[in-house]
């Protein structure tokens, strides 16, 4: 059961780095991750000797199948020059890098080590669409895919259930859609940087170039109803409800509490950290909720002392429209049945009381999925040192941020919380 | 009394010979579906079979139009999208199958807590040929 322990020795965040995501073709998952540990080395603010780093733990779910190479461990220890030192690969379906980060801040918490390097990588866009969806339903439960479920598909099914159980609909999804393409222009690192009115503009344009009738759409909310700009992918899911297929990388330097400012004045501390199992849809005990994100939380607060009023703002798992809700219900931003509201009224814009995926989220961001959990946790990162840019949440000291990271349909979640001192 | 290890290769077998089958705990009495090797409640180990009625009400539904490559074979793609869903029976445990006899162009004409019934269909020729469950209103 999820108690209220405390990690043995704390542990904190000094550096950070992401790639680019977005389709490379001529980019593999080294130059990505080279891109990221760049960065990461850069942002340490007193210096960093990358001979310091005393082990490393890379996520990643399925390059085996994405561009046919197992064992990345060692790849990105010998490109980091880190060889001969300890690499761990970890895999939870999407979730994969938060799992590195956890087993980093055991080790650290443990005195096995210091000071750890923990990030992920996938590279997805080799493959055509029909290939990376086969390859990521090999993340969702077996009796799923029997039936005919896809990704998509899963969370379709529980967007149905969403809806039955609350009198909603498709709207409610497109207001965390066009929530999301609110933020993406102001990411620079984000594969898709367009808001809704902007791709609106450019079908229009496209259909006036081509002589076609063009669309006469009142408002992002009519053009998202239309088929013909927004398809149905697994009904109620359509394109605008899917993130993307994509590459990238992203990193964190992970060090004790006692070290970190030898490496920087402004470390972010991890405070909580919780990660949770789940059953697929035939054993769920709730079609509106993820258990392991009930699990996740409870851990996460209880090693905090933290509850969910204290945390500023979120990076939550957006892979589709509809997780968004669910996880900012399930972790007590919003009480159940209350997200699809708040969401309509602006709270989680980034103005909003509770700003959710300030960096345009898995949907415009993009989700190489072994590299989102760190993707997130550099959003985090970026926000409360008060560097985030043109995307900095207005108005505001940050001192407590988290991330959420779902891999699979549910069957593997984690909540982790930072703090800023 | 059926013998057979409780398994999901057991399980898919049944499948094949149009039966739904799940596994009932002999100490609490609790029923599974798919089968379990082991009692949540109350951490039995003497599981048994027993066969489902195949009846039941659609608990949530997708209709998917981006289809897998295995789903295409069968026929069904963007212009003949098919439905999939989870069905709560009426012993209480859940099931994850395909849902016909139903519009599945028209999504919204499906609607959630209907009753549905299972049926056993046949699909493929010679080597390739299997039985897949589905469910079907009522």
């Amino acid at each position: 059961m999820a108690g209220k322990r405390k990690i043995g020795r704390g542990v904190a965040i000094v550096g950070a780095g992401m790639s680019n995501f977005g389709m490379f073709r001529d980019k593999d998952s080294k130059d990505l991750f080279a891109e990221a540990f760049r960065e990461l080395m850069d942002s340490v603010d007193k210096g960093l000797d990358p001979r310091d780093i005393q082990a490393v733990w890379i996520g990643n779910f399925s390059n085996d199948f994405f561009v046919h190479q197992a064992h990345w461990g060692p790849i990105i220890a010998d490109l980091t020059g880190l060889a001969p030192r300890a690499v761990t690969r970890t895999e939870g379906a999407c979730a994969s890098s938060t799992l590195a980060v956890r087993d980093g801040i055991m080790a650290i918490a443990s005195g096995m080590y210091d000071i750890v390097l923990a990030g992920g990588v996938e590279e997805m866009s080799k493959r055509t669409t029909e290939e990376v969806t086969e390859g990521l339903a090999l993340a969702t439960s077996p009796y799923e895919g029997e039936a005919g479920f896809t990704f998509p598909g899963v969370f379709g099914a529980l967007a149905n259930a969403y809806f039955h159980k609350y009198g909603v609909g498709r709207e409610h999804l497109m207001n965390v859609t066009i929530k999301s393409h609110e933020n993406a222009p102001l990411n620079p690192k984000a594969q898709f940087k367009h808001t809704i009115r902007d791709l609106m503009e450019a079908r229009k344009e496209k259909a006036r170039k081509k002589g076609l009738p063009v669309p006469e759409w009142a408002d992002e909310k009519e053009a998202l109803f239309d088929p013909a700009f927004n398809p149905p992918v697994a009904w109620p899911m359509h394109l605008f409800d899917c993130c993307p297929i994509s590459d990238g990388a992203s990193c964190v330097l992970l060090v004790a509490e006692e070290l970190a400012k030898n490496f920087t004045n402004d470390p972010i501390y991890v405070v909580g950290f919780g990660q949770g199992s789940g059953r697929g849809l035939h054993a769920c005990p709730s079609l509106t909720s993820f258990e392991a994100n009930r699990q996740a939380a409870a851990e996460a607060y209880g090693m905090s002392g933290l509850k969910p009023r204290d945390i500023q703002f979120a990076e939550v798992h957006d892979c589709f429209s509809i997780a968004e809700l669910i996880h900012i219900e399930d972790l007590g931003f919003f009480g159940e049945g209350e997200a699809y509201k708040a969401v309509a009224e602006g709270e989680t814009r980034r103005e909003g009381r509770m700003p959710i995926n300030t960096s345009g989220g898995l949907k415009c961001k993009g989700h190489p999925v072994g590299a989102t959990g760190v993707a997130q946790m550099y959003e985090v990162w970026k926000q409360l040192r008060g560097e985030a840019g043109e995307r900095q949440i207005p108005g505001r000291d940050l001192y407590v941020g988290a991330t959420q990271n779902l891999g699979g349909t549910g069957g593997t979640c984690t909540f982790t919380i930072f703090e800023r001192r | 009394m059926e013998e057979r290890p409780i398994s999901d290769v057991s399980y898919r077998k049944f499948i094949q010979e149009g039966k739904l089958m799940g596994s009932r705990c002999r100490k609490c009495g609790k029923v599974y579906h798919p089968p379990r090797h082991f009692c949540e409640e109350c951490y039995g180990t003497d599981m048994e079979w027993q066969e489902l009625e195949g009846e039941g009400e659609l608990t949530t539904y997708t209709c998917i139009f981006v289809v897998p490559p295995y789903m295409a074979r069968e026929g069904y793609g963007r212009d003949n999208p098919y439905c999939t869903g989870v069905v709560t029976l009426s012993e209480g445990p859940r099931v994850v199958a395909r849902i016909e006899g139903v519009d599945a162009r028209n999504p919204e004409s499906i609607k959630i807590g209907m009753p549905v019934k299972a049926v056993f269909n046949r699909v493929g020729e010679g080597e390739e040929a299997r039985t897949y469950l589905a469910f079907r209103p009522a």
